[in-house]
């Protein structure tokens, strides 16, 4: 393992202005991830209360609280709230913070460019919640309605909302791909001395691999959702079959992009795994280089299989066959992660606190979305699978059981590390225990809910999918009330509670548990030599 | 009864049974909170299959849940063995070890990945090959075709081979919808006019679009493919058993994707015949009735109809719309405008115009490619003449077929 020679000197002089001004300005890594996280968590409230309307809609047959319109845009707000401005931006307070203390850093290698990154976040949340606002003053029809995917000809049909989504979407690209260049810098320049790449903690790795992938797709969807304004204001056909455009190819480029993405939520929480599962079964990771090389298998793999998100739009057989197998092939690389996981735990001295609680729950639980995601490649089963229920309940246990609650798992994890404080152990499990039980009471239903054909986005439905979408509102609301338990339980963090050392898990192993707890304004003046 | 099988009745008992003595303990509150449909059952997988394509289907999804189960079970019982023997606070010492050493634990730690790789690729791989050459072979011994054409928010039908057309809505009462009044049994599975289709023929299904793209989905049939504007797209059905199967729109396509289902009335051959017979006979009717003139009061009570059906949903039934996406008719300039310039000739831009061409990146639609003459002079009468527009003229259906 590694070991350093450790520098945690006091810095009296800190130089930044006081008030409202420090947080404009800042440029130090640890103010900018705590403006990410922050921004995240408000950001996951803001999607969950539109999904909670949503599904208060849906709790009985026939429309009572809203018109089928606006149910359109909820749903895809939500998505894109959720994705973009709550389970990104988490990630990047992640990086923000923990990747310099991990490396022997100072600071990230750009931090001009890091302030700039996350002040692009506020503006794109504003522009794609705007138009909400607007239609309440008459203005315009609201917001996006056409799902979080933007296809076409449905999106050249929309109101204005469309537009200002598109130009959230090319705000929150800038943003991303400004933080991945920065990620990509400082890991390949700032390491501390002797911190060879096969050294690298695995964190770094995952959100590597997330940053290139970050890189390489960004500018497909940002190039889509251009062709898309065009074609609604200057004339263009690109996705107009009456101009010799095609609508399928806004699906193809969209999804060479959102297959990615969902790796992209995903891989910073899998690098952040073998660092919890290793501190609390107090034994070092498995297999190192089988999880790196995994991630990178990961990379490669997921901007080759985007079509496995439209078979039924109807395509040659043997691309069918393609991207089936190709699909089926990250279960692979998938499975070795589970292994190491698994591995990492056996034989270790076990303890179960909230982050060893939340990366077990995750492990579970990604697990149902890994092994329902190797049935959905098979397109056969996908033709009733696909635009259903069973569809949705697929992805959320993927990104609300595998990126939330990974994330979730970080943030118990480096909590204490951050604030110096210990936060309260009794609401934290409360709160996993909550979470995960309403969250399987929200979403197993749904699994169901498409099996017996309740096709996905629709704001009413017929009496048979009832019970089960009755029990499935009830399970939501539950899962919504449980994060207040989650904000509380941080805001009481931040603002007190019992002082924690340097180490603050007595199997915690790696730089970041070398400097004082919460670390100096400036991370490592003097870099520590790995040997 | 919410199901839309057609189970025999001793099946259905024995399923009710079996569902009944699970329900209370699954959801008491939804139950008691929801008295109304409390007794609808429960559904845990598929419908039942019509069609081979659904049985393969329900075949491989059965296959590999059993498969998936096994595997979840297996995994996640040696890690919940290792969270309760390793642990610290039974005095667990940990192990150092970080990879496998030796070539035994090689070989353990490699198993695991074969297993997968002889799962992906081949127990489910090769059926998955050929169920998906099955279904894609859509022109091999085909006795018929369907054309299906995707509309906000309708389904339109076509038989090229007998010439039977005609459009299918949700006839679901919008007070149902509104809980105004009781839902009925198929409440948003009703249509006013379902497809009908022979049992035991290959029908090749050929699919398109004149709007946005949507999706044709019936669950018992184990066939969903996009409707795409522009391109067509195929599949195909051979329905094994008649009844009537009831399906939905499954791709977002705009503010009623909720409310345009499918149903399809399969019959055994005899009946389909005379149904087309019947279908035929009632076109040349209509047909013939282009060539006569008729009365504006005709034009009116027809075109209402055509209107609640086609128009009412966006236009809204008081031809208010919903501005600024659906332009209100009662008193809009375009309808109140002249009818048809001096030579008998279409206005650009003009009612007629809009009516039978659409206007390009709108929902609105070019009606004349769905709508029969009678049903377009009807509608343009009848909207000429309703929601407080007084024009006072009308338009006869053999001037629309001049106009084509």
């Amino acid at each position: 393992m590694i070991t350093a020679t450790t520098h945690a000197a006091e810095h009296p002089a800190e130089h930044y202005p006081g008030g409202l001004m420090r947080w404009l300005t800042t440029t130090n890594h640890k103010d900018i991830g705590t403006m990410y996280l922050t921004f995240s968590l408000i950001m996951f409230f803001v999607g969950g209360l539109m999904i909670l309307a949503v599904r208060a809609e849906l709790f009985q047959p026939g429309l009572q609280l809203m018109k089928p319109e606006f149910f359109n845009q909820l749903i895809g707000v939500h998505a894109l709230v959720m994705i973009f401005a709550a389970l990104m931006p988490a990630a990047t307070g992640f990086a923000n913070w923990m990747l310099p203390l991990m490396i022997g850093a100072p600071d990230m290698a750009l931090p001009r460019l890091n302030n700039w990154g996350f002040w692009l976040l506020p503006p794109a949340a504003i522009l794609l919640t705007l138009p909400f606002t607007l239609a309440l003053f008459g203005i315009g029809d609201g917001a996006l309605a056409t799902g979080w995917t933007f296809y076409a000809p449905l999106s050249v049909q929309g109101g204005m909302g469309v537009d200002f989504a598109i130009l959230a979407v090319h705000i929150l690209g800038i943003s991303s791909i400004m933080g991945s260049i920065n990620i990509i810098v400082t890991i390949f320049n700032m390491r501390a001395p002797g911190m060879t790449m096969m050294k690298l903690p695995l964190f770094a790795w995952g959100w590597l691999i997330t940053a290139f992938l970050l890189i390489a797709t960004l500018p497909v969807l940002a190039g889509a959702v251009t062709m898309l304004l065009t074609d609604r204001h200057f004339g263009t056909h690109f996705f107009d079959a009456a101009g010799g455009g095609d609508p399928i190819l806004f699906q193809h480029l969209f999804w060479f992009f959102g297959h990615p993405e969902v790796y992209i939520l995903l891989l910073p929480v899998w690098g952040l795994m073998p660092h919890v599962l290793s501190t609390f079964s107090r034994k070092p990771a498995y297999g190192y280089k089988a999880q790196v090389y995994s991630f990178i298998a990961i990379g490669l793999l997921s901007v080759v299989v985007w079509a496995h998100h439209f078979f039924t739009a109807g395509m040659p057989v043997p691309a069918l066959i393609y991207f089936m197998f190709s699909t089926m092939a990250i279960s692979l690389p998938l499975a070795v992660l589970f292994f190491c996981w698994i591995a990492t735990m056996w034989k270790g001295a076990m303890t179960f606190e909230t982050p060893m609680l939340f990366a077990v729950g995750f492990i579970v639980l990604f697990g149902i979305a890994g092994l329902t995601g190797l049935i959905l490649a098979d397109v056969a089963a996908d033709a009733q699978y696909h635009h259903s229920y069973f569809v949705v309940a697929h992805f959320h246990y993927a990104l609300f059981a595998g990126g939330i609650m990974g994330v979730m798992t970080g943030v118990y994890y480096w909590l204490p590390k951050w604030t110096g404080h210990m936060y309260s152990e009794k609401l934290g499990k409360l709160h996993f225990w909550l979470t995960v039980f309403s969250f399987n009471l929200t979403f197993i239903p749904q699994f169901f809910l498409g099996l017996a054909g309740m096709p996905r986005r629709i704001p009413d439905y017929a009496l048979q999918f009832a019970e089960f979408n009755a029990i499935s509102t009830l399970g939501a609301f539950v899962l919504g009330i449980s994060q207040l338990l989650f904000a509380w339980n941080i805001w009481c963090c931040v603002r007190g509670g019992p002082k924690v050392e340097s180490r603050v898990w007595e199997g915690a192993e790696g730089l970041e548990w070398e400097l004082s707890s919460p670390p100096p304004h400036h991370s490592w003046e003097i870099q520590p030599v790995i040997k | 009864m919410a199901s839309c099988t057609l189970e025999t009745q001793a099946a259905k008992d024995a399923k009710a049974n079996s569902v009944s003595r699970l329900l209370p303990r699954l959801s008491p509150l939804p139950a008691l909170l929801l008295p109304a449909v409390a007794s609808a059952e429960y559904k845990f997988n598929f419908p039942e299959p019509v069609t081979p394509i659904a049985r393969e289907t329900l075949h491989i999804h059965n296959e590999f849940m059993l498969i998936i189960t096994i595997l979840f079970v297996v995994v996640f019982a040696i890690m919940i063995y290792s969270m309760i023997r390793h642990r610290k606070s039974s005095g667990h010492a940990p192990a150092k070890f970080t990879g496998p050493t030796g070539a035994l634990q090689w070989f353990w730690a490699l198993i695991p990945f074969a297993i997968l790789l002889f799962i992906d690729f081949v127990l489910m791989g090769i059926p998955a090959v050929q169920a998906i050459i099955n279904m894609e072979d859509t022109q091999t011994k085909a006795d018929m075709v369907l054309k299906v054409t995707g509309m906000q928010w309708k389904w339109q039908y076509e038989y090229p081979e007998s010439g039977i057309k005609f459009i299918s809505t949700l006839a679901t009462p919008r007070d149902q919808i509104s809980n105004a009044e009781a839902k009925g049994e198929h409440y948003l599975l009703e249509v006013d006019k379902p497809v009908v289709l022979p049992v035991g023929k290959k029908v090749r299904v050929l699919l398109t679009s004149t709007d946005v793209i949507h999706t044709w989905w019936v669950p018992q049939f184990g066939v969903k493919r996009d409707a795409i504007p522009g391109f067509l797209r195929e599949t195909w059905v051979l329905i094994e058993k008649p009844g009537i199967y009831r399906g939905q729109c499954a791709e977002l396509c705009g503010k009623d994707h909720g409310f345009m289902p499918v149903v399809v009335h399969a019959v055994p051959e005899p009946e389909y015949l005379a149904w087309v017979e019947a279908q035929k006979a009632e076109a040349k009717a209509a047909a013939g009735g282009a060539d006569r003139t008729w009365s504006k009061d005709e034009l009116v009570t027809e075109g209402k109809a055509v209107y609640e059906k086609v128009c009412a949903a966006c236009h809204q039934p008081d031809g208010k719309g919903l501005p600024p996406a659906f332009p209100a008719l009662a008193g809009s300039k375009i309808v109140n405008g002249p009818l048809l310039d001096m030579n008998g000739k279409v206005i650009k831009d003009s009612h007629v115009d809009r009516v039978l061409h659409g206007k390009a990146g709108t929902a609105m639609q070019a009606f004349s490619a769905s709508l029969s003459d009678v049903e377009l002079a009807a509608v343009i009468t009848y909207e000429r003449n309703s929601f407080g527009n007084q024009m006072g003229d009308m338009i006869q259906p053999a001037q629309i077929k001049s106009l084509r």
